[in-house]
């Protein structure tokens, strides 16, 4: 297909057509809503289902139903619809069924606002909902990349049967760049192993997050974490740039990591032996490589739109070799690269008027 | 005299839609009776291998065990969302909720109401029995004025708590509904009656003619802390009065299946 001029949010529904999404559930909230009046168009064209559900929790249910009857399912919304939907992602995480649900962060807490902003970390990367799992989290940071990592979501749906966040913000769900689509992928029947499709010919087929008996739950949480596990030591992602001699290391994912690169950049225009690490997955985070630099670096700057919420990652990463500092806007409010630069200058001015590292 | 050969017939079985396992229900709860019309119904229409059931949260969380048709739990009050989930992209499959009245009528208002306005193809049985079984006997939605619960200690105060909610009559006042009803499971011949509601409420699907619903009013002799026969004579004597029992929405298709 050829490169196009394209919204993020549109680009994001696309995307997930492209991937082969046969059942859309969402409810409006900005900054995402284009995202749903997309699918609200497409989805119908190509026959497949598109309901706009009653609330999030509806729509999560419903993409939950989807997914039990064993084909792509997927929602979208912003940071207070995906607080509604926490209760849906435990169901679908502890009966294991594959399902996308695209986030277009918004500043919180509260109603908050509609800015861009990266305040849901915590809320997607811990345990999205209750109970004792993680799901597993891609952050886009350009239109092209949120196309890419959107087929990547529904495969690591599939192959794990698993939830699985996109993690994007205002930013780039609203801007438009050029970008290029996969080709259409077939519909495919899916898990007839495990999908409810109807007994026929077959012992009927239940999905359930009950386990009344707590040894049983105990071990359906080790089955869980075994696949965590699994995912945790062959997904992690990350991308990087100028990190082979670098001092310093800034850490940024989706919109915080591309502002930083433009400040990265500039400090090496200036001299400063700086690098940028950019993390894909958010869970797993990408550890390995983050504790490799750690080896390497005297400092790592952690470059958020929020409070420091990836921080604690990065510094469970580090595992207290070098420090760990932190420079974030928060509340919708996007740093510009001056301002990164500022906060990289001053770093490594610091690091240079301390004895090198041995 | 001799004794001739006497032809042998089945008048009753277990119906196929219905695992051959013991139920958890307290003697003389009328979950089980409604379990087994359904299974009849299924049975009779002969929809038991496309059929998808989607259990509650409260005392028939379990119903999938006893279903033998594909089956999951939804949340607590969350199954006409996972219904229509499941509905809209496998059109062909027969599809039904089962549901109680805390999960109905209290938490999950907004998916039942809707998944009723827009007329989803699927079928609701709800049952109501007046309080929340499983978690040991609270006031529900329908608890009726006066009627004493474990969080209503001193009987239900409307001034407190406003009144009982009807269901039926709700969802009947939607567009989108194509057949509400309400039946009870109180005497053999409510039974019988409730049997065809429910038969008709899955001809509707089957027909692709919208939502329908068979309200049926419940027993739970533990909660009331009654016998079971005191409990049903509780339904007759309390609980039609309030809940009138009726065909509150037939569209005129449905009305032409139910001549058939
Ligand atoms: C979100 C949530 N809130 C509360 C509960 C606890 N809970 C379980 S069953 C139930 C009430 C069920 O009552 P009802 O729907 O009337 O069904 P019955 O048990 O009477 O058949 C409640 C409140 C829960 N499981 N989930
Ligand atoms: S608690 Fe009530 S509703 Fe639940 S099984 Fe017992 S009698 Fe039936």
């Amino acid at each position: 297909m050829a490169v196009e001029l394209m919204k993020g949010n549109v680009a994001l529904a696309e995307a997930a057509i492209c991937a082969g999404v046969q059942a859309y559930f969402g409810y409006p909230i900005t900054p995402q809503t284009e995202l749903l009046e997309h699918m609200a168009k497409r989805m119908p064209e190509l026959g497949r289902a598109f309901v706009q559900a009653e609330s999030e929790v509806a729509a999560i249910n419903m993409v939950y139903g989807a997914a039990c009857a064993g084909v792509r399912a997927m929602t979208s919304s912003s940071s207070p619809g995906i607080s509604l939907m926490q209760e849906g992602f435990s169901y679908i995480a502890a009966s294991e069924v594959p399902c996308v649900v695209v986030d277009v962060m918004r500043g919180g807490p509260g109603l908050g606002n509609i800015q861009p902003s990266q305040s849901d970390y915590f809320q997607l990367t811990r345990s999205a909902g209750h109970g004792d799992y993680h799901a597993i989290a891609l952050a886009p940071a350009s239109v092209q990349e949120a196309i890419d990592l959107m087929g990547l979501a529904f495969d690591l749906a599939d192959k794990y049967r698993h939830l699985v966040f996109v993690v994007a913000d205002g930013l780039i769900g609203q801007m438009m760049e050029p970008a290029e689509l996969p080709p259409m992928q077939p519909i495919t029947r899916r898990h007839d192993d495990w999908a409810l499709t109807g007994a026929d010919g077959r012992a009927p087929h239940v999905i359930t997050s009950l386990q009344l008996n707590a040894p049983d739950l105990e071990a359906l949480n080790q089955r869980l974490q075994a696949k965590l596990r699994i995912i945790h030591d062959t997904e992690q992602r990350s991308t990087e740039m100028l990190t082979d001699d670098a001092q310093l290391v800034v850490v940024g994912f989706g919109t915080a990591g591309r502002i930083a690169q433009t400040a990265v950049q500039q400090a090496r225009r200036e001299g400063m032996k700086v690098g940028l690490f950019r993390p894909i997955t958010l869970w797993p985070f990408p550890e390995k490589r983050l504790s490799a630099l750690a080896d390497q670096v005297s400092a790592f700057l952690v470059v958020e739109m929020n409070t420091g919420q990836m921080i604690e990652d990065v510094r469970l990463a580090a595992g207290g070799q070098v420090p760990v500092t932190f420079y974030g806007r928060t509340g919708g409010v996007v740093p510009v690269p001056e301002e990164i630069y500022d906060a990289i200058r001053d770093l490594y001015r610091k690091l240079q008027s301390r004895p090198a590292r041995e | 005299m001799t004794i001739s050969a006497v032809e042998e017939k089945v008048v009753y079985q277990r119906p196929e839609s219905l695992s051959d396992v013991p139920t958890h229900y307290c003697p003389g709860c009328t979950h089980g009776i409604a379990h087994r019309l359904v299974a009849e119904v299924l049975d009779e229409l002969g929809v038991r291998e496309r059929t998808i059931g989607i259990a509650p949260v409260g005392c028939s969380v379990f119903a999938y065990k006893y279903f033998n048709v594909d089956s999951a739990v939804a949340a607590h009050g969350r199954a006409p969302a996972m219904a229509t989930g499941i509905k809209r992209v496998l059109p062909d499959r027969v599809v039904f909720t089962y549901q109680g009245d805390g999960d109905l009528a209290a938490i999950g208002l907004a998916e039942i109401v809707h998944a009723a306005t827009r007329g989803e193809n699927i079928t609701t049985i709800f049952i109501n029995n007046a309080i929340y079984g499983m978690t040991g006997g609270q006031m529900a939605p329908t608890t009726l004025p006066g009627q004493h619960t474990t969080s209503s200690p001193g009987g239900r105060d409307i001034e407190i708590t406003g009144f009982p909610v009807r269901m039926a009559e709700l969802l009947a006042g939607l567009t989108g509904t194509a057949y509400v009803a309400r039946r009870s499971l109180h005497n053999v011949k409510e039974i019988n009656r409730a049997k065809k509601a429910i038969r008709t409420a899955f001809e509707t699907q089957l027909a692709g003619l919208g939502f329908a619903m068979v309200e049926l009013l419940s027993s739970c002799p533990t909660n009331w802390h009654l016998s079971p026969p005191e409990a049903l004579q509780w339904i007759e004597d309390y609980m039609v009065p309030y809940y009138p029992l009726s065909d509150y929405k037939v569209i005129e298709p449905v009305q032409d299946l139910m001549k058939r």
